[in-house]
């Protein structure tokens, strides 16, 4: 099975329970939401996901390899875009791309090829000579999702990655990783707190205090009522 | 091993890039060692007497004396800062960036160590151009033969801070790090005085100094610079950055987390 599937994942730090048992599963092609407010425990899911924690309860396939026993070959398969920036601002698209190709073991002729493959394809092609300081927020946002791409990952996982851009960049970024996943058959977990990112035909995982309370379509799960409003009653929080 | 190496050299040539590109910081990293070149060395110059100990073959003025361990100093700072800056929020989303390469994670922060060093061996060698100009020169094998002991060096005291940077979350802030970490090191060593000179002032703290890593790591560049083996300094240099390695790999690995407090 490829895709990315998670089994059982707990975590916990000291006393305080992160995740309990979280379970479920992203079929190839597919954009996949995880819904949550803040404190939910989506950044401990993207730790465990990536690796920077490990758990002991629990199991990750990354496009059919087990992250704990093959972690090398599972984060190749997985393009990944941080809730923080990591761009280097004072160097060039270019140079962060080229970096990143390296980290990836990617060097020479056709490192540069690509790099001009996935910036056009988030349309920032022209801007590669640029120093990444002198970008928009949305841009290097664009730089990030382009770099994440270039090792021709199965599965990307974006935490949150429209957190403080303005409504135009907000839309643009989602709507380029809905056309990402419906055109390259990519996996896609998007995690994120806002309610207008999720499509009806998307995959919703809602997770709560660190359980997941929906698993499914999302036009399903909403059943004509609006997002929001299902959203903010399954969590218990009032607007 | 390929990857691994692509890997090493893209590490390095970023780490290189960001370094040139701040045109400020070479200045600001040279500034202090000649600082205390300058100033202090030619005021301390008639206070201090040196007595003629190895690698030394006559009397030497404070200034000469100075030099490795002004070396060393430029190592400390910068292998205290490139490391601990990681767990800085600014650099949290870079250190992500590295951890969750498809490469082994010891190999990663073995790569992040040699960048670091590479930098700091630059500089060392720019101060020693200007020592040179202001004529304070080593025979010229010693500048060959200072390019190992200096990367020796610079990866012992950059693990050093690896291993700090993944334990001690209050060091956050960098005058911590003076007042506990680089000032004790650097004072309690034969940087500024000969050991001999510490057994005078007190049996305690001459051993405390015998026993600084960091005191090896300039005795280590002191011999190299003038090209005169001194197997101890090196084996104790290399003992050091074999636990502080250790200790930086099991502070980084992901099943302790330390990524934790972040989550």
């Amino acid at each position: 099975m490829s895709g990315l599937a998670l089994n059982g994942l707990s975590y916990r730090y000291g006393a305080k329970k992160a995740l309990r048992d979280v379970s479920f599963s992203v079929a190839p092609g597919t954009f996949c939401a995880l819904l949550g407010p803040n404190g939910a425990g989506k950044s401990t899911l993207f730790a465990l996901l990536t690796r920077l924690l490990v758990s002991a309860e629990g199991r990750i396939e990354i496009a059919g390899h087990d992250l704990a026993r093959h972690p090398t070959r599972a984060l190749g398969q997985m393009g990944v875009v941080f809730q923080q920036p990591t761009l280097d601002l004072d160097l060039t698209v270019r140079q962060n791309l080229r970096y990143f190709a390296g980290l990836q073991g990617l060097g020479g002729r056709e490192t540069d090829a690509r790099i001009a493959e996935v910036l056009g394809r988030l349309d920032m092609a022209e801007r590669a000579g640029e120093r990444a300081r002198d970008l928009n927020g949305g841009h290097r946002r664009r730089v990030e999702i382009a770099r994440a791409l270039l090792h021709r990952p199965t599965v990307m996982l974006l935490d949150e990655p429209t957190v403080g851009l303005d409504a135009a960049s907000r839309a643009a970024i989602t709507a380029h990783v809905h056309a990402l996943c419906r055109d390259e058959g990519l996996t896609v977990l998007w995690a994120t707190h806002l309610t207008d990112e999720v499509k009806a035909t998307d995959q919703l995982v809602i997770l709560h205090q660190g359980q997941v309370l929906r698993d499914g379509r999302a036009g399903d799960i909403q059943g004509g009522r609006s997002l929001t409003e299902l959203f903010l009653d399954l969590t218990g929080e009032t607007a | 091993m390929r990857r691994g190496l692509t890997a090493l050299r893209a590490i390095v040539l970023r780490e290189a890039l960001r370094f040139l590109g701040q045109r400020g910081r070479l200045v600001a990293a040279l500034v202090r060692p000649l600082v205390w070149l300058l100033v202090f060395a030619a005021g301390f110059r008639a206070a201090l007497g040196l007595s003629i100990i190895p690698p030394y073959q006559t009397y030497i003025a404070y200034e000469t004396y100075i030099v490795p361990g002004l070396c060393g100093m430029i190592l400390l700072f910068n292998g205290m800062q490139s490391s601990l800056s990681l767990t800085y929020d600014r650099e949290m989303g870079s250190m992500k960036l590295l951890l969750t390469s498809p490469l082994p994670r010891w190999w990663l922060l073995v790569c992040k160590l040699m960048a670091g060093s590479v930098i700091s061996i630059l500089q060392a060698y720019a101060f020693l151009a200007i020592a040179a100009l202001y004529g304070i020169q080593m025979p010229w094998q010693g500048y060959l033969l200072a390019l190992p002991a200096l990367f020796i060096a610079a990866l012992m005291l950059g693990a050093l801070g690896l291993a700090l940077s993944s334990f001690i979350k209050q060091l956050e802030n960098f005058a911590g790090v003076m007042n506990f970490v680089i000032f004790p090191m650097f004072f309690l060593s034969s940087a500024l005085y000969p050991l001999w000179k510490m057994a005078e002032a007190g049996r305690v703290l001459h051993s405390i100094c015998a026993a600084n890593p960091f005191t090896h790591a300039v005795e280590l560049i002191r011999f190299a610079l003038y090209a005169t083996p001194n197997l101890p300094a090196l084996g104790w240099t290399l003992l050091a950055l074999a636990a502080f390695m250790a200790l930086a790999l099991w502070g980084y690995d992901p099943a302790r987390g330390m990524m934790r407090r972040k989550g």
